[in-house]
């Protein structure tokens, strides 16, 4: 939206004034997932910088806190219960949702509208509903405090993310390309994977990174679900936080961050490939 | 990698059917950290020695009314022996979760030959409750914010002219209303018959509304001793065990005003349908880790008093630093003079209501 | 959807030339059938996900909306009373039948354990009345029929006619007692329906705060999501996939991430008013409170939900040819009234969309409020949070809240598939 070159004085100002809003609200989206990093190096237990980490001496920044997060077993513990969870549950959301999603673009689905909306809704209904309807189902099966039912719950809470990303992926597939595969000679197995995989994948992928994250990042049903055994970080650091922010839990933010960092870039990736494969990239 | 997390969730599904099959263990809740850790040393592991039953923990007493209340809800209950608050033992007791205990058939007498029902605390024994340790929650300050000395009674607490600053004080009902009659002129042995009328409630927050602007609310243990250090807060309700720890361990200037201070007893319970086997081994473990022995040895990790008249004089120094245990008990002579018993029996009574007026009352 | 070919539509023909398959059959019968065919196949895929939602999360929620109007207590607790207590008419203390069924209740009851529950439940509306059915029950053994001069003996309040009252009305096994406490309403003593007590509401209050600072909330996010997804949609593509990255990464970022990150901004011991401090606006002593009150919790979870008006925005606007609003200025249109009246009208699905998500995914929300919101700043999730962690009845009550909220999320969930589709949903 170049400003056109008629424009007049007020126009002008309005379009440089406007520019600098939105930069100020870009500013608000990002300042506050940037300062946190270099925050977690802080040699001193401060959330602040100090006028040693203004001046860039090296001395003023330090790994202690994440090697205090690395050493310490509680922590490694639950971050790998996080990561244990997460794949699990992204896993089996993957393949339930990515089939589901299947069904729900075939033409001939019937009620889709309302199937749809059921299947979307965990993503809807507040977590804590979820929670206090999830633990007393599983305490009464004994099964709460167990892998299974964190995993289980976690499933539930990643579906939508898969339905949705594979639905999107799959509207606009082009149902003529089956016919064609099938006419040339293509049995439903060959075009299955020789076809719609391919096509699907990267929909998929996204789908399943989805899933993934919606687990790693998820505090509310395990707060309720899981025992000491399971303790995923989230949990660890919701408690941390209500006492007292510690800069152990800013390392890991970061951490998590970069995380979230890596797996942007792999979204960017996949869509523009699921773009150009599908000839639809407009640039 | 993958095979190991694999195991690792087998594993963690199937601890509770284990727990079952195998002969001679028993599952034990407790609330974790420190606290669990001096139940480790002081009870556990002498008594695995000694017998070679395996003890299972879990550290879910945070939630243990409500896991009692399901598992017996689904028949099928796996914890053997929870460690509860006697509040909260009292309602699992009146809903029928837990087991009625007769104290002098199940535990051991003390070394002079006291039955237990007269050895352990006056009050602190209940119908389905064992009781291990007292702890109290009272008032500390943080010495340098007044250098001309700090509050003295609970009156002190409300007189802002005098003590300025900041009150952290925990975000429940209980307790704070009790402090707030007794600061408005009730003595501490009636505070629960005044709190019992509707004047007596109006009064009490009334008497909160005075210092509410001054006051900021915790909902951690490990908050107040925190706020103090920052001088976010210049006196705090605190259990005295975060207390001992920040003066004892991290030499903070702190000081706890023995004055109004509430008794709160923490012990154990055992939930209902047990089968015989279990139930014996369940007995025998319980008269092993209350014995008068037993509860002396658990004040070397942990300041809080143990349960028993018996155990009191048995109590010698801190395990990790060697400090004096009795000064810091919460029952010693100089601490106890001003003490008010909590009542578990008016909470479970007026809980519900009162917590619903202070909910209200802090979201005006 | 709309894209997709209608493949194998049945095309209309006349009866009289009907057409036949290789094998005989009339073509209408066999495509008929392998349209339904087709369709159970379609099912078939869905199916799996479907049985697993509905067992794992339908019935759950189910399950727990049933407990919320369950009341077993005074009915299977207290059976001979509450068949006594039936002819009973409300109008002086019962008679001696009705003292005499409880007794023998208690006696039961005291045997089984299950006489707690009775009075756990009657206590919830008549605080005293535990210790009370408790006491009497203990020193039963000692009592003598007639039961009911002995109870009147015990303790003057087994005259209160309103104790008797609650039992009658609560013989039912369904009951809306904690539907009412939820929405801050009670029985009086005549059974009738009034509001409580200004001193105990609260929890309407918290509806009420729920909402609008979630309204709020989602004001400010049209407010900043607004020209950030205008400015998105209208530059080139190069410069905008850049730009979105700062739309996309806060997305993608925890919660937890993102709320400790404003803690540490916020607070009195923070970046922001260590700043102020540095630049002499404010003095040391003077720190500014942003934090646990509702600013705390309106600014965390602005800039939390903010991604999700944005992206709905942003594929609205990205389908509005420039075209118009250059045809609405060559037509004499001012830059404000082409973009007024031309630009958006054609957003309001954008914008629709996100206000509904926006608002739906706040009123929920449990852990930022919890962690910045203070006493001020917290939402009914808090208190459900609360409630579920007490006595029976908290729990029952915490359903009841549950379920309250759970009706105004569908509600808006309703309304946001019927405006806009739940199938128009993506991210990314």
């Amino acid at each position: 939206m170049a400003l056109p070159a008629y424009a007049g004085t007020g126009e002008r100002v309005w379009y440089y004034s406007y520019r600098v809003i939105c930069a100020l609200i870009f500013l608000f989206l990002i300042v506050p997932i940037i300062v946190i990093v270099p925050l977690s190096f802080n040699a001193r237990p401060y959330f602040t910088f100090t006028q040693g980490m203004l001046a860039l001496d090296p001395s003023a920044y330090s790994l202690r806190w994440y090697d205090a997060l690395f050493s310490s077993r509680e922590w490694m513990n639950s971050i790998r219960n996080s990561f244990f969870i997460a794949t699990s549950s992204a896993l089996i959301s993957t393949a339930l949702g990515t089939l589901a999603a299947l069904g729900l673009s075939r033409p001939q689905m019937p009620a889709r509208a309302f199937i749809t909306a059921i299947l979307i809704s965990p993503m809807i209904v507040p977590l804590i509903i979820t929670a206090a309807a999830l633990f007393s189902f599983y305490a009464r099966l004994n099964l709460a405090n167990t892998f299974f039912s964190i995993i289980m719950a976690h499933v539930v809470l990643g579906t939508p993310f898969v339905v949705i990303t594979v639905t999107a992926s799959l509207s606009g597939f082009d149902q003529q390309l089956i016919r064609a595969a099938q006419s040339l000679g293509a049995n439903q197995v060959t075009t299955f994977f020789k076809v719609i995989l391919p096509l699907l994948l990267p929909g998929v992928i996204a789908g399943g990174l989805f899933a993934f994250i919606t687990s790693l990042d998820e505090v509310v049903v395990v707060l309720f679900l899981a025992g000491p055994e399971q303790t995923p970080m989230t949990v660890r650091m919701f408690s941390g936080l209500r006492e007292e922010i510690s800069p152990t839990i800013l390392a890991l933010a970061s951490i998590l961050v970069a995380i979230s960092i890596l797996l942007l870039t792999s979204m960017e990736f996949l869509r523009r490939r699921n773009e150009r494969q599908r000839g639809i990239s407009q640039t | 990698m993958k095979r190991k997390t694999l195991l690792l969730a087998a594993a963690a599904v199937l601890p509770a059917a284990a727990a079952v099959a195998q002969e001679g263990s028993l599952t034990i809740v407790s609330w974790g950290g420190a606290y669990s850790m001096s139940q480790q040393k002081a009870y556990h592991e002498p008594y695995t020695d000694k017998t070679g039953t395996r003890i299972l923990t879990q550290d879910e007493s945070a939630n243990a009314l409500a896991g009692i209340r399901s598992q017996v809800d689904a028949g099928n209950v796996t914890w053997d022996v929870v460690d509860m608050l006697q509040a909260d033992a009292q309602r699992a007791c009146d809903e029928g979760l837990i087991m009625q205990i007769p104290h002098d058939e199940w535990l051991a007498e003390a070394p002079d030959g006291t039955p237990p029902s007269d050895d352990f605390i006056e009050g602190t024994l209940g119908e389905c409750f064992i009781p291990q340790i007292l702890y109290a929650t009272m008032f500390a300050y943080n010495e340098e914010a007044f250098p001309d000395g700090g509050p003295q009674t609970v009156a002190d607490i409300w007189d802002l002219e005098a003590f300025p600053g900041t009150r952290s004080l925990q975000k429940i009902p209980q307790k704070n209303l009790e402090w707030a009659l007794i600061a408005d002129g009730v003595p501490g042995d009636e505070v629960y018959d005044v709190l019992a009328t509707q004047e007596g409630q109006d009064r009490a927050f009334a008497k909160l509304d005075e210092i509410k602007d001054n006051v900021i609310w915790w909902s951690e243990g490990a908050q107040p001793p925190q706020m103090l250090a920052d001088k976010e807060a210049v006196i705090a309700t605190a259990y005295n065990g975060r207390i001992f720890n920040a003066q004892v361990s991290e030499d903070q200037p702190f000081q706890i005003m023995w004055d109004g201070q509430m008794f709160e007893v923490d012990g154990w319970v055992v939930p209902v349908e047990k089968s015989d086997e279990q139930l014996e081994l369940i007995k025998d473990y319980l008269y092993f880790a209350t014995d008068t022995q037993r509860l002396a040895d658990q004040a070397k990790y942990i300041p809080y008093a143990p349960a028993r008249q018996s155990s009191v004089p048995m109590v010698s120094t801190h395990e990790e630093t060697g400090v004096e245990m009795q000064p810091h008990m919460p029952t010693t002579e100089k601490n106890f003079q001003n003490a008010v018993q909590f009542n578990t029996d008016f909470w479970a009574d007026y809980g519900d209501l009162l917590e619903e007026r202070f909910n209200a009352w802090l979201a005006q | 959807m709309a894209d997709i070919p209608a493949a194998g539509t049945v095309p209309e023909m006349r009866r009289d030339e009907e057409l036949t398959t290789a094998d005989g059959r009339p073509l209408r019968v066999a495509l008929r059938r392998s349209q339904r065919q087709l369709r159970r196949r379609a099912f078939y895929l869905v199916a799996p996900l479907l049985v697993f939602l509905l067992v794992t999360f339908g019935w759950p929620i189910a399950n727990m909306i049933a407990g919320s109007v369950y009341n077993p207590e005074v009915a299977h607790f207290l059976p001979l009373t509450s068949s006594a207590i039936s002819d009973w008419d409300g109008e002086d203390v019962p008679g001696e039948d009705v003292f005499a069924a409880m007794a023998m209740d208690m006696e039961s009851g005291l045997a089984n354990r299950t006489i707690g529950r009775a009075a756990g439940r009657i206590n919830r509306e008549i605080p005293g009345a535990r210790s009370l059915v408790m006491g009497t029950a203990r020193d039963l053994e000692d009592m003598q029929p007639p039961y009911r001069e002995a109870f009147l003996a015990e303790d003057e309040r087994w005259g209160d006619l309103e104790f008797w009252r609650l039992i009658k009305r609560e013989t039912r096994i369904v009951t809306p007692a904690y539907y009412l406490l939820a929405l801050d309403f009670e029985y009086n003593s005549r059974g009738e329906i009034v509001e409580r007590p200004e001193i105990y509401q609260v929890y309407r209050q918290l509806f009420w705060r729920t909402a609008w600072m979630s309204l709020t909330i989602t004001a400010l996010c049209v407010l900043l999501g607004y020209p950030v997804a205008h400015l998105l949609a209208t530059l080139p593509l190069k410069t905008s996939n850049v730009l979105m990255i700062l739309v996309l990464l806060p997305f993608w970022t925890s919660l937890l991430v993102r709320t400790s990150a404003w803690i540490v901004l916020l607070q009195q011991q923070g970046v922001i008013n260590d700043l102020l401090v540095w630049a002499n606006i404010i003095d040391a002593s003077g720190r500014i409170r942003m934090i646990y009150n509702q600013t705390g919790t309106i600014i965390a979870m602005t800039h939390i939900l903010l991604p999700f008006m944005i992206l709905p925005l942003y594929s609205v606007m990205k389908t509005i040819p420039p075209s118009y609003m250059r045809a609405a200025r060559s037509l004499g249109a001012t830059q404000f009234t082409a973009f007024t009246k031309v630009y958006m009208p054609l957003t309001i699905p954008g914008v629709a969309a996100g206000v509904l998500l926006v608002f739906i995914l706040a009123i929920g929300y449990y852990i930022t409020p919890a962690l910045v919101g203070g006493e001020s700043g917290i939402f009914i999730s808090n208190l459900i949070a609360q409630n579920m962690q007490g006595t029976s009845a908290q729990l029952k009550l915490a359903s009841a809240l549950a379920t309250i909220l759970l009706v105004g999320v569908l509600f808006f969930y309703w309304l946001f598939n019927k405006l806009i589709g739940v199938d128009r949903l993506k991210f990314g």
